[in-house]
């Protein structure tokens, strides 16, 4: 019964905190958002001088080895902070070519994914008119789509990897509501794409990626909101009492900490669970989808409200973290469709 | 950061299984899966002393004691055994979780001997005399008196929500013994014998028409004077250093209780076609979410080693889990629908899941409020500043 950080990983935790709280700040992720949501020096340093850009991908490749469980603690840390950064394209695009790609694919794309020299992004395709491996149609909601280099599209029929630079793809970048993570529409006119070799591996590995990437983040922006309206709690006072000592605060932040305690644990769960190869893993990581999403939600919203006017600036970073976890909620399946899958889980399907 | 226990672990884990399935479907077929605390009460008691025979009735005791020292990961695959195995709620379990332990961490040489040994082998079954009609969460509003006389302790007062005070030996009771004195100071720890003149005990008819809990009274009750834990004064501390052994590994017991509840909401929507319906759907598999949270929950909380870490955390469990049963009740009664609403028998009596809807209304009451604990988690686990009392 070890369901606890070894040392090791309480040292990777320690140093990526770290890491985001010195250098993720409100006005480098404010800068971002007014481009194209990517802090770039941020991301050179991540890959670079942090050395934790390759967790979870295979050491052959340039990758740092390690897990899931490791990857949550990177992801869960630049969520605290909101950082604006392309590592859910990398959870998703370097997961689906180390687990579906050729060993040719790996070496072309694995190291380049790991250094930050290549931006990558990933969605799910439907709709698409596809024809062996050429590929024509829109694909929508492409996250951080038009900063990209290289994509990777998941059907139900394969698994490919496109180029933005390949004749016939183009994207378009959205206004998006929360600006950290802009969606794009990227184009596809008759693309001779790339096939990935092995499509379910790569789907599988996708989705865990994208998931557990997802989850963590909303793991990391929750307990954040829930220290950041505390201390703030402590600092206000009004009819001659520090705010926190009413019990209508009280109550409402106690309630954002019992949310977030199942929080962690439904993260780490699900991270395990993948990386022991658990009979569990679906179950887990449909359930750490659905409950992380709906606590951040949950608790951003609190954070404004417990902020009073302030809190509904654009001037304070709430608005930062709610609609961060507004995007959250609908990316990669929202709550609704993960519950089916939990409950297709136990109880099978509903027709 | 692992899922999964050691192979030695699991090895332990395959002998509780045995010799718990063996019993249960064996000897003690009668009692396996016995619902509720009342029933059956003198064979639940030869089931303790079958247990305590073959060292299983408190293996986290030390050895000297009828305990086999194991290790938290060992205790909680006792428990999850014990469950699995349809193990029925043990009819000592204050003495077993609570005033053991107590008696263990504060007590005398002497009361050790006197006590530890009845409470291992069930043939002394011990209740709880905290609670008051004016002090029920805010306990240390205790007006039972306590004043000593020569030898002896004399107990006025009266205790309420007694949990199995009607078939208890001993009782616990925190007493005022400083007259004037108020809040946590001038409190005293006894430990009283129920079996005497001046006890009286009153079952109060709950909500789902059974009675577990009870009034108890206190008229000239007597003690012997070394019959208290700590010194005079001093049973706020002991009081409050029993709570800490409320919560842990009986709670990975209490899940696999909550597993078979959920379980049979599962089987009734499949049978009456309600398992294809969207909405029932979502809301059992957030039932299913909440479950594992609790138990992964639970895990990483007594593997933790260093507490700091974890001590905020472990303060959300009890309303987590009071407030998931709370809405698996009503989950249950909407699975059910008018069927939930027909009694068993001809008395008021319930089957599993609409007596669980009823009395799941008590979880987010005893043992601190929904609302007392979002008071001890805001302040204990955020530093939030309290709240400013009408007494002071």
């Amino acid at each position: 019964m070890e369901f606890a950080f070894t040392d090791e990983q309480a040292m990777i935790a320690e140093t990526v905190q770290a890491f985001f709280k010195d250098n993720a700040t409100s006005e480098r992720t404010r800068a971002a958002m007014e481009a194209d949501g990517i802090d770039r020096e941020l991301w050179t340093a991540f890959c670079t001088e942090l050395g934790l850009a390759g967790v979870g991908l295979p050491e052959d490749f340039g990758g740092a080895g390690l897990g899931m469980v490791e990857f949550a603690i990177v992801a869960e840390a630049a969520g605290a902070q909101v950082a604006a950064l392309p590592l859910l394209g990398l959870a998703t695009a370097a997961r689906a070519i180390a687990a579906g790609g050729s060993e040719e694919q790996k070496a072309q794309w694995l190291p380049r994914l790991v250094s930050g020299e290549t931006i990558a992004a990933s969605q799910g395709i439907h709709g698409l008119t596809v024809a062996g491996n050429t590929l024509t149609g829109d694909v929508q909601f492409v996250p951080h789509g038009a900063s990209a280099d290289l994509f990777v599209f998941i059907g139900d029929d394969g698994a490919w990897i496109v180029r933005k630079d390949m004749p016939g793809v183009s994207a378009i970048s959205h206004t998006t509501m929360d600006q950290t993570r802009p969606l794009a529409t990227v184009s596809l006119a008759g693309v001779e794409a790339e096939p990935l070799a092995d499509a379910a591996a790569a789907r599988h590995a996708l989705q865990a990626g994208a998931w557990i990437c997802l989850a963590a983040e909303a793991l990391g922006g929750a307990q954040e909101t829930l220290d950041r309206t505390v201390a703030y709690s402590l600092e206000r006072v009004q009819f001659g009492r520090q705010i926190g000592s009413y019990q209508a605060y009280k109550h409402r932040l106690a309630d954002m900490m019992v949310d977030i305690e199942q929080a962690r644990s439904a993260v780490y769960w699900a991270a395990c669970a993948v990386d022991e190869g658990s009979d569990e893993a679906q179950l887990a990581l449909h359930s750490a989808k659905s409950f992380c999403a709906d606590t951040y939600f949950m608790c951003a919203g609190n954070m404004i409200q417990l902020h009073g006017g302030i809190g509904f600036t654009w001037e304070h970073d709430t608005h930062l973290f709610f609609k961060r976890a507004r995007s959250i909620l609908s990316m990669y399946g929202n709550g609704d469709w993960h519950r089916e899958q939990v409950a297709a889980l136990i109880m099978g399907e509903a027709a | 950061m692992k899922l999964g226990f050691s192979q030695a672990e699991e090895e332990f884990r395959a002998e509780c299984a045995d010799w718990l399935q063996s019993q249960l479907n064996g000897d003690f077929a009668d009692i396996k899966g016995l619902p509720g605390m009342n029933s059956m009460i003198e064979r639940r008691k030869d089931w303790e002393q079958r247990l305590a025979e073959n060292r299983w009735s408190v293996i986290g005791w030390p050895e000297e004691w009828g305990g086999r020292n194991a290790t938290i990961a060992q205790q909680v695959i006792f428990a999850e055994e014990y469950a699995r195995a349809g193990g029925p709620n043990r009819a000592n379990h204050i003495g077993v979780e609570l005033a053991g332990p107590t008696i263990l961490a504060f007590g005398t040489e002497e009361q050790k001997a006197k006590f530890l040994p009845g409470i291992a082998n069930g043939t002394q079954i011990w209740c709880q005399g905290y609670s008051e009609p004016n002090a029920g969460s805010d306990l240390a509003n205790v007006r039972t008196k306590a004043r000593l006389e020569g030898d002896e302790w004399v107990v006025n007062g009266q205790k309420v929500w007694t949990s199995l005070a009607h078939y208890s030996d001993w009782i616990f009771v925190v007493a005022r013994s400083e007259e004037g004195s108020k809040g946590p100071k001038g409190l005293t720890f006894l430990m009283m014998d129920m079996h005497q003149p001046g006890v009286e005990v009153r079952p109060i008819k709950q909500i789902n028409g059974d009675a577990e809990f009870n009034e108890t009274f206190f008229e000239d009750a007597r003690c012997p004077a070394d019959s208290l834990i700590g010194t005079p004064g001093d049973g706020w501390r002991v009081a409050m250093g029993l709570l800490a052994f409320e919560r842990g590994v009986s709670t990975l017991g209490q899940q696999m209780g909550f597993r078979n509840e959920l379980d049979a909401i599962i089987e009734a929507a499949k049978a009456n076609g309600l398992a294809k319906d969207a909405i029932v759907r979502q809301r059992i598999a957030k039932a299913e979410i909440g479950l594992r949270l609790m138990r992964y929950g639970a895990l990483r909380m007594l593997s933790n080693a260093d507490t700091a870490q974890i001590d905020g955390a472990a303060l959300t469990y009890k309303i987590q889990w009071a407030t998931w049963r709370r809405d698996l009740g009503e989950l249950a009664m909407d699975v059910l629908g008018q069927a939930g609403e027909i009694a068993e028998g001809e008395e008021y009596e319930w089957s599993a899941l609409p007596n669980m809807f009823l009395f799941g209304r008590s979880d987010t009451i005893y043992g601190g409020t929904n609302q007392i604990q979002r008071n001890i988690i805001a302040e204990r686990g955020l530093g939030l500043p309290r709240e400013p009392r009408g007494d002071k």
